[in-house]
């Protein structure tokens, strides 16, 4: 069965599978109707395998931020690929391509799909961390939104005590989901915020703890350090915690979010990655190379404004995402 | 991660061909796709880089750079030059209404950074221009935003209108320009709410403020990390709403910020202004030839000269090299020297502004906390005032008493004597081999510590 035969089976399968994909349609791509004619448009486009096949093929991945380095290795995989099984039929090349890029994703522990560290019957704390104006508010918003939907007690800290307007903003969404909302003044100290965010959440008999932290771009050192006490301050008071320290990505940042992704785990161990604002025309494919490189999972994907709009990451339907374009015959 | 400049990858493709006495054709091929990976790498689009190396490779194939005896630095100032054009001259103007006020929207993606430019740009027009700005708060969606703005406001100390979050912005926009008639200020500036350049509806409600407000200027923001999508960015907004300029935000992060270049050729407006950090006050020119150099990962040579000149006083730094070329360099010396660096802004800035600097093993990575500035400063001035003259007179007891003077270690103390003294060392070297190069350095501006 070939690759997208499968997609397609796997996203027709259930209901809420079929809402899900649509969103990551509806998100990343607007090409659902047409996804079968522009594959064949593609074959029509590309009768043999050569150069000019490759070089499209890299321009379109280079185009969705998956970064040069990974590009370059990618297509020579596939050249090797290609080679080996003598392939002259571009649509099995393609699903080649796609099966890659996945493989490149899942890697060897097969992790086509995110999972969360929650702990059942006891506090959990995650962490958010990232630079300036990515959302990381508004993530723990919708975060808080869908746990609480889930039953659980969320409390939220505000831990970004520096930007205008943060703390009523994490405010409103506490309003807005009915949870608590630990702060201190605005200029604060944030690890003191934090510490009485995990005191608060300890004596109410929280479930999730969402902190969140003011933006802060990688290059500062201070800042960073800043951040690491936080963290220390967490893991100080509840041995384990915080069991999720989640990096907060934008989907329009290019290659400079391997550097953000490299220093934030230096400084707070980061466990996976929030991507948001995929419900642009921007793909978010620099979270292969940061898979590839630095190990670290995808775990939600932000797809548009709504409080609903945040989704656990899925390899597959991100890997189509990418690819939904690649068939735009026009491209290139 | 590869994140070394063009420089250096440049000088690896050469490595490769020594020995040939002239560069062919071939090999300028090889030179020019090494500038391709390097804009990539900057984030620069794939189409912009697609056109760029063509032109490239044309005027390099010209005579310009087979027939030089260092392809390399041709092929690095052609690839410049080019740059530096597309990217256009310096525009950092903002427009003047014959009908005050003059009205200013500010546009973008969220999180780009509108709401912090917006107070900014307020800041800038007060203190440069003398202006009076009204900030107006027309984010309705966003919660807190208003808020923000507000905040942002009274650090100020502008005004700041708004109608609360249940208001049209349209209608906010009519009567803030409304007031600022009354009240004869003579600026609006409309900080909007942030918008996915594909969503219609809210596409649909700037094009009508727009047209209610009529504005001489409409900035778009533009976050500098973004990447290969800034060219979709950059383009519907300006088709819709047909920019007069750009700001290009978080230019004191790490990034290349290839963006730039992407959003000058496709939408041909000038990018106005550059912030450079989360204080009010950072709000740059954008200098267009200093952006070509941190595309290609040269560094930023001209920003740190721009800055040592406004903070080194030139009567001070002959003095010091006076001093330094008779080894007569105390700590009271250093410590006014700390003191000027410190003026130029965060040390790990001014590392980043320096080529190769990126690339040099320990410099890469370097911890600059300010921190350790503050101790050696605390170390030299718990010395007595014979101390600092002579540290030769430093001994076990004077050490301690240094120590606790300063509330740090007696090791620390030590290391730095013995810093002090190998950089007097080096200074007496340095001095010596500038006397044989005659002047050719320049007046002596050196960093001690570095």
């Amino acid at each position: 069965m070939s690759f997208f035969k499968k997609l397609k089976e796997k996203f027709s399968g259930s209901e809420e599978k079929h809402e899900v994909s649509d969103k990551y349609k509806s998100g990343l791509t607007k090409t659902r109707d047409t996804f079968s004619s522009k594959i064949n448009n593609l074959v029509a486009r590309y009768r043999k395998v050569d150069e000019d096949f490759f070089e499209d093929l890299e321009e379109i991945l280079i185009q969705a931020d998956v970064g040069v380095t990974t590009v370059m290795d990618l297509i020579d995989e596939l050249k090797m690929e290609v080679k080996r099984q003598n392939m002259k039929d571009t649509e099995k090349v393609k699903d080649v391509i796609s099966e890659k890029l996945v493989e490149i994703y899942a890697g060897d522990d097969d992790l086509t799909k995110a999972n969360l560290r929650l702990k059942e019957n006891d506090l959990s704390v995650f962490l958010f961390v990232g630079v300036n104006g990515v959302g990381k508010t508004t993530s723990i918003g919708k975060l808080a939104h869908q746990l609480t939907e889930q039953g659980k007690k969320v409390v939220l800290v505000a831990g970004d005590t520096f930007r205008a307007g943060a703390i009523e903003q994490l405010e409103v969404w506490g309003e807005r989901v009915g949870v608590e909302v630990i702060k201190h003044r605005a200029g604060s100290d944030p690890a003191a915020v934090i510490y009485d965010g995990v005191q608060a959440a300890k004596s109410r008999h929280a479930d999730v703890l969402l902190c969140d932290t003011a933006g802060r771009l990688q290059n500062k050192v201070n800042l960073m350090n800043e951040l690491s006490k936080v963290k220390r301050v967490i893991e100080r008071e509840i041995p384990g915690a915080p069991h999720e320290v989640l990096l907060v990505l934008d989907a329009t940042t290019g290659q400079n979010a391997l550097s953000q992704a490299k220093t934030f785990s230096e400084a707070t161990d980061v466990t996976g990655i929030v991507l948001t604002k995929l419900d642009g025309t921007a793909k978010g494919g620099i979270v292969l190379a940061i898979r590839k490189e630095l190990n670290i999972p995808v775990k939600f994907v932000g797809l548009g404004e709504k409080v609903t709009d945040l989704e656990m990451f899925d390899a597959h339907a991100f890997v189509y995402g990418l690819f939904a374009d690649m068939i735009e015959p026009d491209k290139g | 991660m590869a994140f070394e400049g063009l420089a250096e990858r440049l000088q690896q493709t050469i490595k490769k061909m020594t020995g040939k006495g002239k560069v062919s054709e071939q090999d300028v091929k090889e030179m020019t796709r090494e500038v391709r990976l390097a804009l990539l790498e900057a984030d620069v689009n794939f189409k912009v880089v697609k056109d760029l190396i063509k032109r490239i490779k044309e005027r390099a194939i010209g005579q310009d750079v087979m027939e030089s005896l260092t392809p390399g630095q041709q092929v690095i100032k052609v690839v410049k030059e080019e740059l530096t054009a597309l990217m256009g001259g310096e525009q950092s103007k903002i427009a003047v209404s014959e009908r005050p006020p003059t009205v200013i929207m500010m546009v973008g993606l969220q999180g780009a950074g509108k709401t912090t430019t917006t107070g900014k740009l307020a800041n800038l027009l007060r203190k440069k221009h003398n202006r009076k700005p009204l900030l107006v708060a027309a984010d309705v969606y966003r919660p807190a935003a208003i808020n923000q703005l507000e905040t942002i406001g009274k650090q100020l100390d502008l005004p700041v209108f708004s109608l609360g979050t249940e208001a049209n912005p349209i209608d906010i926009a009519n009567q803030a320009i409304k007031k600022a008639k009354d009240e004869h200020l003579d600026y609006v500036i409309i900080d909007t709410a942030g918008r996915l350049h594909v969503d219609e509806h809210l596409m649909d409600e700037l094009q009508q403020i727009k047209q209610n407000v009529d504005p001489d200027e409409v900035f778009l923001v533009v976050d500098s990390m973004t990447g290969q999508d800034a060219v979709n960015v950059a383009e519907s907004f300006d088709q819709q709403l047909n920019i007069s300029g750009v700001v290009l935000t978080k230019l004191d992060g790490d990034t290349r910020g290839g963006a730039a270049l992407s959003i000058k050729a496709v939408t041909n407006k000038p990018i106005k202004f550059a912030g450079m950090g989360e204080k009010l006050d950072e709000l740059e020119a954008f200098h267009p030839e200093r952006m070509a150099s941190r595309i290609l990962g040269m560094g930023d040579v001209l920003s740190l000269i721009e800055k040592a000149q406004d903070n080194v006083d030139q009567k001070k730094a002959q003095e010091l090299e006076e001093k330094m070329r008779s080894a007569s360099f105390t700590f009271d010396d250093f410590l006014e020297q700390m003191d000027q660096v410190k003026n130029m802004g965060p040390l790990e800035d001014l590392i980043g502004m320096i080529p190769g600097a990126n690339k040099m093993k320990g410099l890469k990575n370097a911890q600059f906390d300010e921190k350790q500035l503050v101790h050696v400063e605390a170390i030299i001035q718990s010395m007595t005032k014979k101390e600092r003259e002579d540290p030769s007179l430093m001994n076990a007891s004077r050490k301690k008493r240094i120590a606790k003077g300063s509330g740090r270690s007696v090791s620390e103390v030590n290391r730095l004597l013995k810093q002090f003294e190998e950089m007097k060392k080096m200074m007496k070297q340095m001095t010596n081999m500038q006397k044989g190069k005659k002047g050719k350095k320049g007046k002596g501006f050196n960093f001690p510590f570095m």
